[in-house]
């Protein structure tokens, strides 16, 4: 075991990956020369040529529609949007061509490709690029879509995706890169995509987290530890296909459930947990379900502004307070 | 980069720059001379015999065979939609026959074929049964996409036919992304990507053609310029009508072609192909075309008049290639009858085998979402 950021997990899974088969390419904006405009692929083109990693012209729906045209040709691309805020440029042909290809071709022509990049808010860089993007992706039959939150989980998980053989969209979050944590060093770890995690065991009220609020979740259980509640942290890691079953397990020993996310709320992920856990749990349920999501406006400039339109530890204690009775 | 250009082939050209400024929803196209469209034909059919050259009997033959047997199971697809056997969209592809027919007649099996909607034709051409097709329509478990994609989805992987894809301009990025492959894995296959002009105003368009001359891809795409997008004809959406010309913003090298011409689009389609394999080239082609039909089978074709599109019947790309095989005794009137009748037969059985052919099972509905089926929480 090494501790390693999430950043340098990533690179391990690229260059791992890039090294076991050949099919496997990296193409993006500046993935190459300039070593990734995150460093997440630094060094990938100096050890594997400009053949497997390849910078684009920006240019997102043209590359990302060679990469499912290159899938659709036996390779396995992996196409990195820089965030995944340029990706809607790119929608249609993640949507109407990878998604769909499989199942319009009566099963002829699967699409083994990985996107992948940052996606959620960063530090201060306003309402265009600042967007958790996932309930768009995880809306589409034909998309799998995955959200690590620590170092082992994003090199497990986004190795699964490489050597998966549909289409995944891989969201990583900007201000966890440098999150630290223990991956083992075995080249064959793998994490199995569609199955959550937990990241806390407890007996009080579920708290479903993933990516950027894994960790305020972990560090909302301590404190309510401290007040005398005991809190499971569950972290679903792949959206879809979402691991439901496990959280609904949760529920039924916490009977109490916080779902936390830093995407909006409407249309969310969360709600759509929220309703699984109602159609499956309701009998139950000892309270409301709670969500604790990202506020319902773009994404502010301003320091404080932006503070106060994330999820932090402070509302997540609140609402768990809240579902407990407590206040 | 050299950049090779044909003459403009017809009236149309000239028309289309006459009128090629302010026109209104229904301005009628200028009148044409009969005396001019007699000559204009004439010199077609000189053109066209020049071409013969090069091709054995058989393989001219052969290539009209293809025309008229995407032109029969075309009308009987009309037929078959009017009779509520076919949903949804139908696009045909009657008029633009030369297109599909010369250009894939310059490749081989192992080679790419992506379409837009309108790729009957070019499925037929790239060797697909007319069964699997029509099957298709009808939405027949035996359809060669298994009656889930339809009339815009039709699908063969054996043949290296890669999609009907229904957004516009959405397999041109496809296409460069399968040349891309190709050129990867150091096979000299190429890929041709077929399109209509309206599609040029697609982002996806430039998008693609600025990587292929980047990366120097073995990808050649052909524009059908039939001349609508949908009822909007080429002059009320595009500011630069010469399509062929765009490749200079590329770098590209391109040519202007005479789609009513079975040989003239597939020596242009030779030129390119030995282009992309030889040195991994691009290659945009406009060829000029005409659709006989309405946009889908629901088109009313108020945006057009009919003397326009009689003067187009005048030019086509069928009668014109009939017209030379026997002027130049290359087959006579008896053979063309017979298989004529011949490829009714096979289009009245791909009718039938459509109509008796199973609906896909319900089950089917869940299969092909994914490859690897994830069953969540499975460890």
């Amino acid at each position: 075991m090494a501790t390693i950021t999430i950043r340098e997990a990533l690179n391990q899974a690229l260059r791992e990956e890039l090294a076991r088969d050949e099919k496997v390419f990296l193409m993006g904006e500046e993935v190459a020369e300039y070593d990734g405009a995150y460093k997440v692929t630094k060094g990938l083109l100096h050890e594997f040529g400009n053949k497997r990693v390849i910078d684009t012209p920006i240019t997102e729906l043209g590359f990302a529609g060679l990469g499912v045209g290159a899938a659709m040709a036996g390779l396995r691309p992996v196409i990195e949007f820089m965030t995944f805020n340029f990706s809607i440029l790119a929608t249609d042909q993640i949507i109407n061509s990878a998604a769909k290809m499989l199942y319009m071709s009566g099963g002829q022509f699967n699409i083994p490709i990985v996107f992948r990049g940052p996606s959620g808010s960063a530090f201060q860089v306003s309402s265009q690029h600042s967007q958790a993007i996932e309930s768009w992706y995880a809306y589409f039959p034909g998309l799998k879509v995955v959200m690590p939150s620590t170092p082992a989980d994003a090199k497990g998980l986004l190795k699964s995706a490489i050597r998966d053989d549909d289409p995944v969209i891989f969201l990583e979050q900007e201000r966890m890169y440098n999150n630290k944590g223990e991956v083992p060093d075995d080249p064959d770890f793998t994490i199995p995509l569609g199955v959550a995690d937990v990241k806390r065991e407890g007996t009080d009220v579920t708290i479903v987290a993933r990516s950027l609020t894994v960790p305020l979740a972990l560090k909302a259980a301590e404190q309510l530890q401290e007040q005398g509640v005991s809190c499971e942290v569950i972290d679903p890691r792949t959206i879809r296909p979402l691991d439901i079953d496990t959280i609904v397990a949760s529920v039924k020993k916490t009977n109490r459930v916080v779902i936390a996310e830093e995407s909006h709320p409407i249309c969310g992920v969360g709600a759509e947990i929220s309703a699984e856990i109602m159609e499956r749990a309701f009998d139950y349920l000892d309270a409301p379900v709670k969500r604790v999501s990202g506020v319902d406006v773009p994404m502010p400039y301003a320091k404080n502004l932006e503070n106060l339109a994330i999820p932090d530890v402070n509302r997540i204690v609140a609402a768990v307070r809240e579902v407990a009775y407590l206040d | 980069m050299s950049k090779q250009t044909a003459a403009p082939p017809s009236a149309a050209k000239a028309e289309e720059q006459q009128g090629s400024t302010g026109a209104g929803v229904m301005d009628a196209p200028p009148q044409v001379d009969p005396q001019l469209l007699k000559k204009e034909r004439d010199e077609a059919k000189e053109r066209q015999k020049d071409r013969l050259s090069g091709l054995g009997n058989d393989q001219l033959v052969e290539l009209y065979r293809q025309m008229l047997l995407i032109r029969r199971f075309e009308e009987k697809s009309a037929e078959a939609y009017v009779a509520g056997k076919i949903g949804g969209f139908c696009h045909l592809y009657i008029g633009q026959e030369a297109v599909g027919v010369g250009a894939i007649s310059a490749i081989r099996k192992e080679d790419y074929v992506l379409a837009s909607y309108r790729e009957h034709g070019l499925a037929l051409a790239k060797g697909m049964s007319a069964r699997g097709i029509m099957a298709e329509l009808f939405g027949k478990a035996t359809g060669c996409s298994k009656g889930k994609g339809g009339s815009m989805h039709m699908f063969d992987k054996s043949l290296g036919f890669l999609g009907g894809h229904a957004i516009v301009g959405g397999q041109i990025p496809l296409a460069t992304g399968t040349a891309f492959a190709t050129k990867y894995q150091g096979t000299d296959q190429v890929t041709l990507c077929f399109f209509g002009e309206a599609a040029v105003n697609q982002g996806a368009f430039h998008e693609s053609l600025n990587m292929a001359q980047l990366w120097k891809l073995p990808c050649i795409y052909i524009c059908e310029n039939n001349q609508y997008g949908m009822g909007t004809s080429l002059a009320r959406a595009m500011s630069l009508q010469n399509i062929a010309q765009k490749a200079c913003a590329y770098n590209m090298a391109s040519e202007f072609v005479d789609g009513m011409d079975v040989l003239a689009v597939r020596e242009a389609t030779v030129r390119a192909v030995e282009r992309a394999r030889k040195e991994y080239l691009p290659t945009l082609l406009e060829i000029r075309t005409y659709r006989f039909m309405g946009h889908s089978m629901s088109d009313p074709g108020n945006y057009r008049t009919r003397a326009e599109i009689e003067k187009y019947q005048e030019r086509d790309p069928i009668k014109l290639f009939s017209a030379t095989l026997l002027e130049q005794n290359i087959v006579e009137q008896k053979a063309l009858d017979e298989m004529d009748r011949k490829i009714k037969e096979e289009v009245e059985d791909s009718l039938r085998f459509a109509d008796e052919s199973p609906l896909p099972e319900p089950d089917e509905l869940y299969t092909d979402v994914y490859a690897n089926p994830i069953e969540p929480g499975r460890k």
